[in-house]
């Protein structure tokens, strides 16, 4: 008798899971019905991409401008994981991503040493620049990068460190090496927020400290922090963005021609275009300076 | 304090003038959360009954599992189910990482726990002569387990509330195997946590405020089924 009951009430149960899990997994070959009015064309065998990327090109809003004309273009479908660089090229290098969006030149070029990616393109760079209070304590103002660290270390004034591995972080631990020989973490004026960007910002703003931002992140905060720029233009203080294809001869998961087709479109005439005008209407200048085919030591001159 | 109003007012702006983007991402809200609420009643519920009814050897320690994982951290739900459903880890075969899917598996990962233990305990709180009047009149297991859960029908709604409410409101999971994708993945918390990672404060305030709205409608709906229940049989 029990067993009888368990047996007409299992198979609902299991067909409940089954039907709902069904449901709302999409499969990678049918994107939402709300995605394919955007797909004219034919769709290529493998229409799925994950892109791994930085925070900042998402917080930015400029992914949201390239992904759908990339879709519309080409049919694909891209997935943008936004993630650290140092995350994003971890997921590279363990296979779990098919092509990278990222700004750690330091930390691509060990990826590529390792031959965990192939074809690395330069594709835009801006810049990061140092904020702080207006008063200026640590007299940093008009100063080149490196002495201007040097000047906040020397008076202790707070400086606040993202301390996340993403891009950002990277530049000011090689710009601290470059200042003290060091990094000077355990100081008592060092505070480390492990967070993004815009988090920091806060942070900063609340703390009235000193911290290196990309530019495009803080005009996106700039009506809400009241700290100026005080250290920009110093070729240093570049932010470089590349993209780079995980390698399918070390993954066999990985999608070639989709990574491959993504890539292309990135250093194209159109999507450079895009890339260029990005942010003019907002902040009346724009965010990301395209540079598809330029050399890396002619950007900022 | 302008910040807070803006909000408010934006989020009103936001449902009434019938932003897709909004709606979109509210109705994804709603069904992977409702969802994995009702798959975690589901199994749940037998669960719950099973262990405050059955006697088997290791009962107790299965019951702990249960009540410890009434507090599983989200972050660590969302790192498990990422590293197994990697395309490189064990499962991932099943192409799940970055679906809506995976958020319906982390969230029942989480509610399952809750309502299995809620619904255990809740049994646990009833007479035992109860059980052995009902059983004395000669029913079946069957029988006794559907006596047994009219009587905690008030407890059993408590437990998918507390169910739903866990889930609807989680971040830690959803972000990491969903990936807080537009149009796919991304709900009203990952929005949010992403509107304010840009500085958007006042969508910030719009998305929470609509989050709080639901809950409170969700939760307002099965507070109303619990409490007119008991009156029904009279």
């Amino acid at each position: 008798m029990v067993l009888m009951k368990w047996r007409r009430i299992f198979p609902l149960v299991a067909l409940l899971v089954l039907g709902a899990c069904a449901g709302t997994a999409p499969s990678p070959t049918a994107p939402p019905a709300a995605l394919s009015t955007t797909l004219p064309g034919p769709t290529p065998a493998r229409p799925e991409i994950l892109l791994a990327t930085t925070t900042s090109t998402q917080d930015s809003g400029l992914l949201d401008v390239l992904l759908p004309d990339f879709q519309q273009r080409t049919g694909y479908h891209v997935k943008p994981i936004a993630v650290g660089s140092g995350q994003a090229l971890t997921m590279g290098q363990q296979g779990n991503a098919d092509v990278l969006l990222v700004h750690s030149p330091d930390a691509e070029a060990a990826f590529m040493q390792t031959g965990a990616g192939v074809d690395r393109r330069l594709i835009m760079h801006n810049d990061f620049v140092i904020i702080g209070p207006a008063a200026d304590p640590a007299q940093v103002r008009g100063r080149a990068a490196v002495p201007a660290l040097q000047a906040i270390a020397a008076r202790g004034a707070t400086w606040v460190s993202r301390d996340d591995k993403s891009g950002t972080n990277a530049l000011e631990l090689k710009l601290w090496q470059a200042a003290l020989g060091r990094n000077p973490h355990q100081e008592g004026w060092y505070v480390s927020t492990g967070q993004g960007m815009g988090a920091t910002l806060n942070i900063t703003n609340e703390r009235q400290a000193y911290t290196l931002s990309d530019r495009a992140t803080y005009l996106a905060f700039s009506d809400k922090i009241t700290l100026p720029i005080l250290v920009e233009k110093d070729p240093l203080l570049l932010n470089i963005y590349h993209v780079i294809q995980v390698n399918p001869a070390k993954w066999p998961q990985v999608n070639v021609a989709g990574a491959q087709a993504f890539a292309d479109y990135l250093v194209s005439p159109a999507a450079q275009q895009l890339i260029g005008s990005f942010g003019q209407e907002k902040y009346h200048q724009a965010l990301f300076v395209p540079d598809a085919g330029k050399s890396e030591d002619t950007l900022g001159r | 304090m302008d910040i807070i109003w803006q909000g408010l007012v934006q989020a009103v702006e936001l449902l009434v003038g019938g932003d897709a983007q909004v709606w979109g991402i509210v109705g994804l809200s709603l069904l992977v959360s409702g969802t994995a609420t009702a798959i975690s009643t589901a199994l749940g519920v037998p669960l719950g009954l099973a262990l405050a009814l059955g006697r088997f050897p290791a009962r107790t320690g299965v019951i702990s599992v249960v009540n410890s994982g009434m507090g599983l951290p989200p972050v660590v739900v969302g790192l498990g189910l990422s590293l197994l459903l990697w395309r490189t880890g064990p499962l991932g075969g099943l192409h799940l990482l970055y679906t809506p899917g995976a958020m319906v598996l982390a969230q029942v990962l989480l509610a399952l726990p809750l309502v299995a233990g809620l619904t255990l305990a809740a049994v646990q709180q009833l007479d035992p002569r109860l059980r052995l009047q009902i059983l004395a009149l000669g029913a079946t297991r069957g029988q006794l387990a559907r006596l047994l859960l009219r009587e905690i029908r008030g407890p059993l709604l408590g437990a998918v509330m507390a169910g739903f409410g866990a889930v609807i409101s989680e971040v830690g999971a959803s972000l990491m195997v969903g990936g807080n994708i537009l149009g796919e993945t991304r709900v009203l918390t990952t929005a949010t946590v992403l509107a304010t990672g840009r500085g958007e404060f006042d969508v910030a305030i719009a998305l929470s405020t609509i989050l709080l709205g639901l809950t409170f409608l969700v939760a307002g709906g099965l507070t109303w089924l619990q409490q007119r229940g008991p009156h029904l049989d009279e």
